[in-house]
């Protein structure tokens, strides 16, 4: 297609995304709260970029990253690459022989996590309100961590072939206690980043990796077993982000008693 | 002129920053790995950079007007007092960014054929679009639902962790009489449905509230609304599968 039919169409369609979000903005604003907005111009101004930055952010993906990322994980989850093109393919899988999926699980989590836009967005949300006390980038390196861990652990579950529910109710059972020990400031924010990790960039290229994994698999089911990495790329950023600030805030305190040591 | 061209050229820096990771791998994989030639280079560059001036607008776009327009509207909710409004305000925000995410569309779709396959409904067009409409709906009423609940803990100062954790209850008692293949899907919709305009929006909206009302905190308080809106649509996407069935 022609670059410039391609921008319009996706320019289209992201506007269609955004305009039942304008008009419920405009209409609170005109008809509940008649109120005039501060800055109104920025505020245009920044709902065009918003617009145009997010339908040249989306062609950029589909042109260029979403088919190579596509290919690659369609080949790396082809038989004949992990047993070599001669080899016969054995009956009965080993989840060992998909060393490599895995890896590029992990790779490709941690890389679109920390390209993820609302991720972004909260993280300069987040150091902002908290005064620089939780740092934009430490939360989204952390976040990209637990997808990272959480896409490779969904691999080995689809090659394998074991329950979803079991690995999310453990996860569950983590994050509870968890929550318990992990400083009090961070728990809402590791609660929302679950959410926030998983939208434009990750979640197409996690798709077309799960169902090359379940159709190449032999007893799985695409349908069935393709669905899932998602939930794992949610629930384990929380995990990592709390781990992240329990982290920070022992070495925080063991550096603090150091210093009284010298002190004394 | 100095400040105009730094504004300029930051965002674009940052998002060299933020997209040279998925460039190492797709090198990395590509040429060490699968051992293959990049195809279509010159697209690949081209996409790149489109990839690259579209993050370096949207952020630059989210600083000077998504979230500056949610925190004053957040406000003006706050100083009006009118809870009612507020209410339907974080709902139509939750189910009308929701309604028509391409992603849950998609999801849906595929989520239609599962049904279709594994007996659940009858494998016909009408029977199949009919099971997606009504999936999306589902998940868009939840994602509304959970902001009204997101934003009345805001109101109440509820403690978001026992929140969530009797959620988590709901979801591992559902799971258990949910039909099996509608259990996938559920888990995953709680990832979809939050979308890159939805997520700035919403989280101003909780700031904002949580900083304009006395004796909340915009940390403590303030976040927590995408974590009701990841979890509130596994559960009634998984109820969804069970009146169906």
């Amino acid at each position: 297609m022609n670059m410039l039919d391609m921008f319009v169409d996706t320019m289209l369609s992201t506007l269609h995304d955004v305009l039942p979000i304008a008009a419920v903005l405009l209409g609170f604003q005109l008809l509940v709260l008649r109120q005039s907005i501060p800055h109104l111009w920025s505020v245009i101004r920044g709902f065009i970029y918003v617009l145009l930055g997010l339908a040249l952010f989306l062609m950029g993906l589909q042109e260029a990253i979403f088919p190579l990322g596509e290919t690659m994980a369609r080949q790396l989850t082809d038989p004949h690459f992990l047993y070599g093109a001669a080899a016969e393919i054995p009956k009965l899988i080993q989840w060992q022989d998909y060393a490599w999926v895995y890896v590029f699980a992990f790779a490709i989590g941690l890389a679109t996590t920390l390209a993820e836009p609302a991720l972004i967005a909260v993280g300069l949300k987040a150091q902002q309100v908290s005064g620089g006390a939780i740092s934009a980038w430490g939360l989204r390196i952390a976040v990209s961590l637990g997808v990272a861990v959480g896409v490779s652990i969904g691999c080995f579950r689809i090659v394998t072939g074991t329950d979803l529910w079991l690995y999310v109710v453990v996860a569950y059972v983590v994050v509870i206690i968890q929550t318990r020990f992990a400083p009090r400031m961070i728990i809402p924010l590791a609660y929302d980043s679950g959410g926030v990790t998983t939208s434009t960039v990750t979640v197409p290229l996690l798709a077309a990796l799960g169902l090359g994994l379940a159709s190449t698999i032999p007893g799985r089911s695409p349908l069935i077993d393709g669905f899932g990495l998602i939930a794992f790329a949610s629930v384990f950023p929380i995990m990592s982000v709390m781990g992240y600030a329990q982290l920070s805030q022992k070495i925080g305190k063991s550096q603090q008693i150091k210093e009284e040591d010298n002190a004394l | 002129m100095w400040n105009r061209f730094r504004n300029a050229v930051k965002p674009l820096l940052n998002a060299v920053r933020d997209l040279t990771p998925i460039i190492v791998v797709i090198l990395f994989f590509q040429g060490v790995v699968l051992k293959q030639p990049i195809p279509n280079l010159d697209e690949l560059l081209a996409g790149l950079l489109f990839v690259l001036i579209g993050l370096a607008l949207f952020i630059r776009g989210l600083e000077i007007g998504l979230f500056p327009l949610g925190e004053a509207m957040a406000h003006a909710f706050a100083k009006k007092g009118n809870v009612f409004w507020l209410l339907l305000f974080a709902f139509l925000l939750g189910f009308g960014t929701t309604v028509a995410e391409p992603a849950l569309i998609a999801v849906a779709g595929k989520a239609a054929e599962v049904a279709a396959q594994s007996g659940a409904i009858k494998h016909s067009e009408m029977a199949m679009a009919d099971y997606a409409f009504g999936l999306r709906m589902t998940v868009a009423l939840s994602v509304g639902t959970a902001i009204v609940l997101g934003v009345l803990r805001i109101l109440f100062g509820w403690p978001l962790h026992l929140c969530i954790m009797a959620g988590y209850l709901l979801v591992v008692v559902i799971t258990y009489f949910a039909p099996e293949e509608i259990i996938g899907i559920a888990y995953d919709s709680g990832g979809v449905t939050t979308s890159t305009i939805t997520v700035p929006l919403v989280t101003a909206l909780g700031v904002g509230l949580a900083t304009s009302i006395r004796g909340r905190n915009p940390v403590l308080d303030g976040f927590g609304l995408i974590a009701f809106a990841s979890l509130l649509p596994m559960i009634f996407v998984m109820l969804y599968g069970v009146i169906i069935s």
